[in-house]
């Protein structure tokens, strides 16, 4: 293997193909080639590099210089002046308009365990992984410490579910080591759906062999010899490269029969969805799993005793299986180090909406949403104020700015009866309508009502009509207060989560945008409502 | 798929024979055929492979979004209508759609070229607003930007 000395990694996501990455691919090998430092200088192909709204980024390593909007003329500058004669091509530098937070920072300064390797290695290089350390607490695992041992680290550790319900991991996994069946299944929930959520995403394209390690450490850890990955079926890159890595690994011998040369054999399979969000809800995802709609199961039993074919399964998601390895290999004292006591690690963010720097970051948990928004997002547009953040995704909370302290982890938000969920962080300005917005998230609650029980099936179908409403000036004084009472009553009475959560929007914007929805009874002239109104057919 | 088309015995072949294999078989079922839908023999073939009941295939098939028993376009236009698509202008490009195409949310245009959907979020918030097309992903979408992408797959990509 050469050692090149610098790195030009270009993020290769759904955004940068958009923007004719591969074209930029090509004209940097080409001009690298051009100026003979094809043997001091690689390109290499990776997942995001955590920058959206930008084009193809790239960046040069170890210089720590971003590049953005590149298009394949841009080449050969970067060859000539950067990589040849040390000079950064500054018309080409990521935007630092904000001076408070340089993208630099955006980038440098978050904690990056679970993306540690995303836009920096090439993820369908197995090697690369392997070069990182990777696959390297499989190997302990297995061969130096008990099933027992691992659930222990995890355990100790006070990893918790990332998928939105923060229930211990350990715990989990302990149930399923402990059943009576000896047939089990390792699931992973990639079935990523949360409105502005797409963590998981990045992931899968930027570190597929990470989560492929986390699996078979959770076989091992549990006593399963199969693990399924389910990812829902538009993303169609995860799931070419996640198979990839699968065929790689199984090439090396690290997975499929006598891992390591040990007992233990793994196995894992890609099984595409079909379309369903509720699938993300995990009894519905082993159904969809079996073949069938995906309609979530009454619990109990949970899955850890009848999960995949009623077998004990352990479900986990992409992201709290990619803090695994790192956990197995530097230890559970060395991953309290981070987060909160209570809420140790990182947690993965999406950064959207009405703001500079939107993207992907990584902080630690208990890290203050004023940091999200004002500093790693690099505040909002110029000119702008800061109106409302919905937090956690469509299940989520509508927040005011006062709220802005609030730090980001399970506990803390449900001191303030709000939900860290998928990570979701959606930025609004004063340019935001929230009954428009709210509007949009109970239209995709009933969109994705799975209809198997009446108060979620109805329920969103009159949500949606009444906040119609509302934004055709058609509703009554007792609106606000129907609505109340149909969420609370599907919080009460739904079987699943989905129907469960719509009362947290539904309330939440209620109790911070009050006189926003009292003016729409009163007032009745929104553009944004109307234009929304008139998308749907409501309005001529 | 370029080159000569796989028989649906030779695509239901790559798959194994059981339930577990239902949906990436109706997926490549529906993938070989140019009007983008799932015929009858389609779920018969379905149900025998994987050892469904037709009952059951049907039932699934109906559930899932990406599934459609009737003929569809060439191209499967998906257009993101969660809340961060919709905050980011998401409307004006389903005006866009809808006028350049004709046909609104559900229908297909009439030479047999494009059906319009709806989606929710497709995990692409980056590049709001955001429509799949096939497969493609397209981002940072504006009305120019959408006839551009109509005229592009109009003229075979």
């Amino acid at each position: 293997m050469n050692f090149a000395r610098a790195h030009v990694l270009v993020g290769v996501d759904d955004e940068a193909r958009l923007a004719g990455v591969q074209e930029v691919l090509a004209a940097l090998r080409e001009a690298v080639a051009d100026f003979n430092l094809s043997t001091e200088v690689q390109v290499v192909e990776t997942g995001s590099l955590g920058v959206s709204g930008h084009g193809v980024v790239v960046a040069v390593q170890p210089d720590g210089v971003y590049y953005a909007g590149v298009t394949a003329r841009d080449a050969r500058p970067i060859a000539e002046e950067h990589l040849l004669k040390g000079r950064p091509v500054r018309r080409l530098l990521l935007p630092t308009t904000a001076p408070a937070a340089r993208p630099a920072d955006v980038l440098t300064r978050q904690k990056r365990v679970v993306l540690s390797n995303c836009g920096v290695i090439d993820p369908e290089k197995i090697e690369e992984y392997i070069a990182t350390g990777g696959y390297e607490a499989l190997g302990k695992a297995v061969t130096e410490m008990t099933p027992d041992a691992v659930i222990d680290a995890v355990k100790r550790s006070g990893l918790r579910g990332r998928g939105g319900a923060g229930f211990p991991t350990g715990i989990k996994w302990s149930a399923v080591r402990t059943a009576a069946d000896p047939e089990r299944y390792v699931v992973c929930n990639a079935d990523e759906g949360e409105p502005g959520t797409f963590k998981d995403r990045l992931i899968l394209e930027g570190d597929p062999h990470k989560l492929l390690e986390a699996m078979a450490i959770t076989g091992y850890a549990v006593g399963a010899h199969v693990g399924i990955i389910y990812i829902r079926g538009e993303y169609q890159l995860s799931i070419a490269r996640t198979e990839r890595a699968i065929r790689d690994a199984k090439s090396l011998g690290i997975l499929g029969e006598r891992v390591f040369d040990t007992d233990f054999s793994f196995r894992v399979e890609v099984r595409p969805g079909a379309g369903a969000y509720v699938c993300g809800e995990e009894t519905a995802l082993l159904e969809s799993l079996e073949g069938k709609r995906g309609w979530p199961r009454i619990k109990p039993p949970y899955p850890v005793t009848c999960g995949l074919w009623a077998k004990p399964t352990v479900v986990n998601n992409v992201e709290t299986l990619a803090n695994v390895p790192d956990i197995v290999r530097l230890g559970p004292a060395w991953y309290r180090t981070l987060g909160t006591p209570t809420c140790p690690g990182t947690k993965v963010y999406t950064i959207l909406g009405n703001i500079r720097y939107p993207g992907l970051v990584e902080v630690e948990m208990g890290t203050p949403l004023r940091v999200l928004v004002h500093e790693l997002g690099g505040g909002l547009l110029p000119g702008r104020t800061l109106k409302g953040i919905l937090v956690g995704g469509a299940a989520g909370a509508f927040l005011a700015p006062t709220e802005l302290d609030v730090r980001l982890d399970f506990d803390s938000l449900a001191e303030r009866a709000a939900v860290l969920g998928s990570g979701a962080v959606l930025v609004m300005d004063e340019s935001a309508c929230m009954v428009d917005m709210l509007s949009s998230v109970l239209r995709f609650f009933r969109h994705e009502s799975c209809g198997q029980c009446a108060p979620c099936r109805s329920g969103t179908d009159v949500l949606v009509r009444l906040i119609a409403n509302l934004q055709t000036a058609t509703a009554d004084r007792r609106t606000l207060d129907q609505m109340v009472q149909i969420v609370d009553a599907m919080r009460a009475a739904s079987l699943c989560p989905l129907g469960q959560s719509v009362a947290l929007p539904v309330r939440t914007a209620f109790a911070a945008f009050r006189d926003e929805f009292t003016t729409h009874l009163a007032e009745h002239r929104c553009p944004q409502c109307q234009t929304t109104a008139r998308a749907h057919g409501l309005l001529a | 798929m370029k080159g000569k088309p796989m028989t649906k015995d030779a695509i239901a072949a790559r798959h194994p024979r059981s339930p577990e294999a239902l949906l990436s078989l109706l997926h490549d079922l529906q993938k070989a055929n140019p009007e983008n839908f799932l015929m009858p023999d389609d779920l018969a073939l379905a149900a025998s492979h994987a050892g469904l009941p037709l009952a059951a295939v049907r039932d699934a098939v109906t559930f899932y979004s990406m599934f459609s028993l009737r003929p569809r376009g060439r191209h499967i236009i998906r257009l993101c209508e969660s809340p961060n698509c919709h905050l980011a202008g998401a409307w004006s490009a389903l005006d866009e759609l809808r006028g350049s195409l004709g046909v609104d949310v559900g229908e297909t245009t009439s030479d047999g070229a494009f059906t319009l959907e709806l989606t929710s979020c497709l995990g692409a918030c980056g590049v709001a607003p955001v429509m799949m097309v096939d497969d493609e992903i397209v981002g940072n979408l504006n009305p120019e930007r959408v006839r551009n992408t109509l005229a592009r797959y109009r003229e075979g990509r």
